[in-house]
């Protein structure tokens, strides 16, 4: 698989990975080269096999529904880049009000 | 060539529970002990560069407080005074958690990991935090934010990873014990490269509660120590059930210290013979040396061939970038660390992400989401499970004839800074022997035994299925007592010269 800088590109934007040109040169190569032996995967038969998506096989595992105390929102708002009012504040995502 | 570390007598070069014992009988204060480590660490980082943060503030209260329990004969618990280490990736309310990243860089969280609470419960004096590849991707410490850890063998080759900073901390005597995470060989391989006992335990055997994620099914907390035994004395501190993590196994944590002496009389043993033919010969010669050995103590060893194991690598690469572009997207400029702003939401992550990753991270953070998008999921993610349930079924019938399986930890040994940095692929070809107990969720440890190419340490790596942590630390037992002691450190160069 040879991916070109444009599909790279395309994965940034899904990643929301900001790249710059060089970057998108280097991780074209750069990932073709590791996709290409990923692809060593396609030697190993399959077929018929169930996939395995985590070791632990445990279920369902709840904890009683009681309440407990939590982390203090304050604590939480000291750690964030912007707050405002007891919130989490980003840019603008809504059109100007009128 | 020698074995790196301090000389006998100083904090981080007495075995942790001889350290606890003393401090329990009242013949040395955990506040000495600490202030021993404290500079050995002032003396040899600024070289060696284990250390992200030293807590000394928070460290000088722990151990005051494990001196008054003393004092007033209470039990200071079984880790009393002991100094650790712990990855950046552990997250301590005393210390920032940076993860190696500039992304999280000063970010103090609001709550301690399970293992940090149970550490600080056993009388374990926390240290400091350890240097690491960022965000736990990669295998020399070399992909840390902050610049690369050295391996104090010799100080132009890199002490492996990504858990480096703990084992060179270790390696170096500043240290007796230290906290890693594995999530593909990160606390095996730098152990074996730093001439250390480092330990993956079974999946849902360590609390992952406070370990930030980087691939979760994969990820698992370990300790790294100078000996078997503090290795064993570590994870019966730190293992066994958490509520707060679901993937916990409703288990108490396993009993190790008392199977050490028990030997390896009529125990089965396969030496995956497939894992020898790309070692370096020194790695190969190491393996057949400690086979031998479990055969002069009573065990009944055979070359076994499971070639499906190599295939981990690549079902690997596709299955731990999948998981960490999920986990990663976290870092978003927008509860916690870094933000780089920008006009909109979008632009704002996007130009955060750009400035706070450096290249590994992103690198595995687009193989990830190309390997989860559509059109591509199947062919990739898809058919990686898959090769993950064969892997995990070829152990199984491995197992069957065998209590532990034999291998090398690393290919080479600690190789120069530098030489893979140009290359990702030549980086996780490192990982190719650890890589399939992660994917199976098994334990395996590496045990320092001979000295190889360069007359650097050597680790030979002991598997056992899940649960098998016992019939693991009896095979380790045996195989400590068998190495060359010049491969060991810092001990080796210590009290036990």
């Amino acid at each position: 698989m040879r991916l070109s800088a444009a599909e790279v590109a395309h994965v940034g934007r899904l990643a929301r990975l900001e790249l710059s040109e060089e970057e998108l040169d280097c991780f074209a190569g750069q990932l073709s080269a590791i996709l290409e032996h990923v692809e060593t995967m396609g030697r190993l038969d399959v077929s018929g096999v169930a996939p395995l998506s985590h070791p632990a096989e445990l279920r369902n595992v709840l904890r009683a529904d009681e309440p407990r105390p939590c982390l203090a929102r304050e604590d939480v708002l000291a750690a964030a880049p912007a707050a405002e009012d007891g919130r989490f504040a980003v840019p603008r995502v809504l059109g100007e009000e009128p | 060539m020698s074995a790196p570390g301090g000389q006998g007598g100083a904090g981080g070069s007495r075995p942790a529970l001889e350290v606890a014992q003393a401090v329990r009988a009242g013949e040395v204060s955990a506040r000495d002990v600490l202030e021993q480590a404290l500079e050995q660490i002032a003396g040899r980082d600024g070289e060696l560069r284990c250390f992200n943060a030293v807590t000394a503030t928070a460290a000088r209260a722990a151990a005051e407080a494990v001196d008054g329990r003393v004092a007033r004969g209470e039990d200071p618990g079984p880790l009393a005074g002991v100094p650790v280490a712990l990855k950046d990736n552990l997250c301590t309310r005393t210390a920032p958690t940076t993860c190696s990243s500039r992304i999280l860089e000063g970010w103090v969280p609001p709550y301690d990991a399970t293992v940090v609470t149970r550490l600080a419960a056993a009388g374990a004096v926390v240290v400091g935090k350890t240097n690491m590849d960022e965000f736990a991707m990669g295998s020399s410490t070399e992909h840390s934010a902050f610049g690369p850890t050295r391996n104090p063998w010799d100080l132009t080759r890199v002490p492996g990873g990504s858990s480096g900073g703990s084992a060179a901390a270790v390696a170096a005597g500043l240290v007796p014990v230290a906290l890693g995470s594995d999530t593909g060989g990160s606390i095996r391989q730098p152990a074996a490269l730093c001439g250390v006992v480092g330990v993956k335990p079974t999946y849902g055997v360590v609390s992952r509660f406070g370990l930030v994620a980087f691939a979760s099914s994969l990820d698992q907390v370990g300790p790294l120590a100078a000996t078997v035994e503090d290795a064993a004395a570590v994870l019966e501190v730190v293992g066994g059930h958490d509520e707060l993590d679901s993937t916990s196994l409703p288990l108490p944590a396993p009993r190790l210290r008392e199977v050490l002496a028990e030997g390896v009389g009529g125990m089965r043993v396969g030496v995956l013979s497939d894992m020898l033919a790309d070692a370096s010969p020194g790695c190969a010669a190491a393996v057949r040396a400690a086979a031998e050995a479990l055969t002069a103590a009573g065990a009944r060893v055979e070359e076994v061939s499971v070639p499906e194991l190599l295939h981990g690598l690549s079902a690997y690469y596709v299955v731990a970038p999948a998981e960490a572009s999920s986990n990663l997207a976290r870092y978003d400029g927008v509860r916690y660390g870094l933000r780089v702003e920008g006009e909109d939401v979008e632009t704002m992550n996007a130009r955060t992400r750009a400035a706070g990753f450096g290249p590994e991270v992103k690198r595995r953070i687009m193989l990830g989401t190309y390997a989860l998008s559509a059109g591509y999921y199947e062919a990739y993610y898809g058919r990686a499970q898959k090769v993950r349930a064969v892997v995990a079924e070829a152990f199984a019938r491995a197992y069957l004839g065998a209590e532990v399986l034999l291998a090398p930890t690393s290919p080479s040994v600690a190789f120069p800074l530098g030489e893979k940095t140009a290359d990702p692929l030549e980086m996780y070809l490192a990982d190719l022997y650890t890589i399939p107990s992660n994917l199976a969720g098994h334990p395996a440890m590496s045990v320092p035994f001979a000295l190889g190419e360069g007359g650097l340490p050597v680790g030979v790596q002991v598997l056992a299925p899940a649960l098998g942590e016992r019939e693991m630390f009896r095979v380790g037992a045996v195989l400590e007592a068998a190495a060359d002691p010049k491969a060991r450190a810092p001990l080796a160069a210590g009290a036990r010269a």
